[in-house]
């Protein structure tokens, strides 16, 4: 019998408005999800959800028996976002994924999670983590498999945790468009000629980021505000084997404007109800989410391939 | 120092002039241009400059830490990638490395790296890394706590008021960037040449590497791919740049432009005064990857620049032949004050 890979329903990357975003969440809720990241990673202007609304909305889903977790953002730069970041290190109620070393040092000594935007490229950077308290890792998007593995190896996991008898679980980014870069600057408003400070929340016409083609017109990256994320989604469905292999532990979905219920139903049944892969591939396929599916990071090659499973 | 001097308020720290050094020859020219400190890196992807034919033998470090040390003069050595999952042995062999060659400083990004040297060198005087992505003061102190950090170089994306307050709350030094390439995604945090190619900074110590350049003539003009994506397409007559992924020109909407950012340099000369003011260490030159003519003709404007400000503060100005000179060398022979400035915000 293989060992669940539990699910983990990614922070929402896009801003959308507080009503689609409130309908997602209750969609969730009815979800084979396991566990819930919640709130802004991006950026600090987009304003639906306060953090009240965010704790508000975690204590609902954690009612309806989801693992929830709070993300802080990943590029601080003021004193209101650290303020931000320390709201939820401060908050006893939800375990906190950490996005920054800001973050790092407000949370150490207790339990939490390492974002994917901590570099932790080997297991010696793992160790110096798991030393302060850190229970979860997402590993970073362009790692290879293989090098989770060693990073984490299977065989003998790093201990996490204050107390350190608990392995470490990584996580692998398992489907969505990937998270590849941050700026300073916005990319959507610089597209539509405005400031940063007078955006007029651009972003919130683009839930799922503005499509950025070659200029023959090949879809090759996706703006989200200060974001660059990849045009096609990462997709990891049929690599469930390889996964288990390497030690992962949890798979995270991230969130699509989009049928993402269905991708929710397809990665439970091919990782956890032994469904045929290849068959609900080519479901997710056929579901025409924009920029098409790839795999190439989990296989160490450029992130914009598809390599057979 | 007289009496008198005292009764005022101290002058401005002069901040120490840091150049970057691919080989022993723009290493030599640096120094005599006037450079307080040199950073180079060893043959190997255990720095984020990891090209053919740039960076230090053991032997040849050994020549540049002697040549610089004999006039009086700093060497930095950059151990600033990501220890690789496969062989992370190999960075600790470089630090191990460094701290033989009796370098003034390593300057690091990897928590890994940075535990290593902590644990085994304790007297090595660590920096850190751009690569390490440490925009607030709570993040440098973080790394401070643990490693004993001592200096940190900021990102390029945070603004002046924004470089002021961290370094009005830093309890180490603060290296800035002054002038050369800009990364206008957050450096340590960006994966796109990876995406494309296989290969980033992060993990090979290179952004859209050369290997995975192919130029192509055709009747449009001339495109520049990397790994097969077209990054630009340049008119006949129009001048040409690296195809450097996050500066080319896409299409987004119907538009076609440079999406992310223009080819253009840092060049943060005009904010000299105030960078002083604000107590910054040091000023950094990018440029490993560049001739040794650049290193030496840019060190030298910057020499001169930084002890005109320190001579005279309340009176600095840019003198037009120092920006004829840097303008010969910046991308795209264009200069912008990056994010320090903030036009776009």
């Amino acid at each position: 019998m293989n060992t669940r890979i539990a699910l983990t329903v990614g922070p929402v990357l896009y801003y959308w408005p507080r009503r689609t975003l409130l309908d997602f969440y209750a969609e969730v809720a009815e979800s084979p999800a396991d566990t819930v990241v919640l709130g802004e990673v991006v950026c600090s202007r987009r304003h639906e959800m306060k953090a009240d609304d965010w704790l508000s909305l975690g204590r609902e889903l954690a009612a309806c028996g989801k693992e929830v977790v709070l993300a802080s953002q990943a590029l601080l730069e003021s004193a209101a976002d650290l303020r931000a970041m320390h709201r939820w290190a401060d908050q006893p109620a939800f375990l906190v994924e950490a996005g920054d070393a800001s973050a790092l040092r407000a949370l150490a000594g207790r339990p939490f999670v390492l974002g994917p935007h901590i570099n932790v490229y080997s297991e010696p950077a793992l160790r110096e983590h798991a030393a302060l308290g850190a229970i979860r890792w997402v590993a970073p998007v362009e790692l290879g498999l293989d090098a989770l593995a060693l990073i984490n190896p299977p065989a003998a996991p790093v201990a996490g945790g204050p107390g350190a008898d608990t392995p470490i679980a990584t996580e692998v980014f398992a489907f969505g468009r990937l998270p590849l870069a941050f700026s300073a600057r916005c990319f959507t408003a610089r597209h539509f000629h405005l400031n940063k400070d007078d955006c007029g929340f651009r972003c919130i016409e683009h839930p799922d980021g503005l499509l950025l083609d070659t200029t023959e017109g090949q879809p090759f990256l996706a703006l989200n505000g200060i974001q660059t994320q990849s045009a096609a989604q990462h997709c990891l469905i049929a690599d469930a084997p390889a996964l288990r292999a390497a030690g992962v532990r949890r798979a995270r979905l991230s969130p699509t404007a989009q049928h993402f219920g269905t991708v929710t139903a397809l990665f439970d049944s091919v990782y956890n109800s032994g469904a045929d892969a290849l068959a609900a591939a080519a479901e997710l396929d056929a579901l025409s989410l924009p920029g098409g599916l790839v795999n190439g990071y989990a296989h160490r090659r450029p992130g914009l391939e598809r390599m057979p499973a | 120092m007289s009496a008198s001097t005292h009764a005022a308020s101290p002058p401005p720290r002069k901040p120490r002039l840091v150049c970057p050094a691919g080989s022993l020859r723009a290493l030599t020219l640096a120094i005599d241009a006037g450079a307080d400190a040199v950073y180079m890196g060893l043959k190997d992807a255990t720095n984020a400059r990891n090209f053919a034919g740039l960076n230090f033998d053991l032997a040849q470090a050994r020549d540049g830490i002697a040549y610089a040390r004999s006039r009086g003069r700093e060497v930095l050595m950059a151990l600033n990638t990501f220890a690789d999952a496969r062989a992370p042995g190999r960075w600790f062999t470089a630090v191990d490395a460094a701290a033989g060659l009796g370098i003034d400083a390593l300057i690091c990004a990897d928590t890994a790296v940075l535990a290593h040297a902590r644990d085994h060198h304790p007297q090595l005087r660590l920096h850190l890394s751009v690569q390490a992505s440490a925009t607030t003061q709570e993040a440098i102190e973080f790394y401070r706590e643990r490693y004993g950090i001592r200096r940190a170089v900021l990102p390029r994306v945070l603004t002046l008021s924004q470089v002021e307050q961290v370094c009005r709350h830093s309890t180490v030094e603060i290296e800035v960037f002054g002038f050369g390439s800009l990364c206008v995604m957050v450096e340590g945090r960006c994966a796109l040449s990876s995406y494309a190619t296989g290969q980033s900074p992060n993990t090979a110590g290179v952004c859209s590497p050369p290997s995975a350049v192919r130029w192509e003539d055709g009747a449009g003009g001339v495109s520049a791919r990397l790994n097969g994506v077209l990054i630009d397409r340049y008119a006949p007559d129009e001048p040409r740049g690296y195809p450097t992924l996050c500066k080319g020109r896409f299409d987004v909407d119907g538009t076609r432009d440079y999406a992310l950012e223009e080819p253009t340099s840092l060049n943060t000369l005009s904010l000299l005064p105030q960078l002083m003011d604000m107590g910054i260490a040091a000023i950094k030159i990018e440029g490993r990857q560049r001739s040794p003519a650049y290193v030496e003709q840019v060190t030298r404007v910057w020499r001169a620049a930084i002890d005109d400000c320190a001579a005279q503060p309340s009176r600095f100005a840019v003198q037009p032949e120092w920006t004829a000179a840097l303008g010969r060398w910046a991308e795209g022979q264009q200069h912008t004050l990056g994010a320090y400035d903030r036009p776009w915000r």
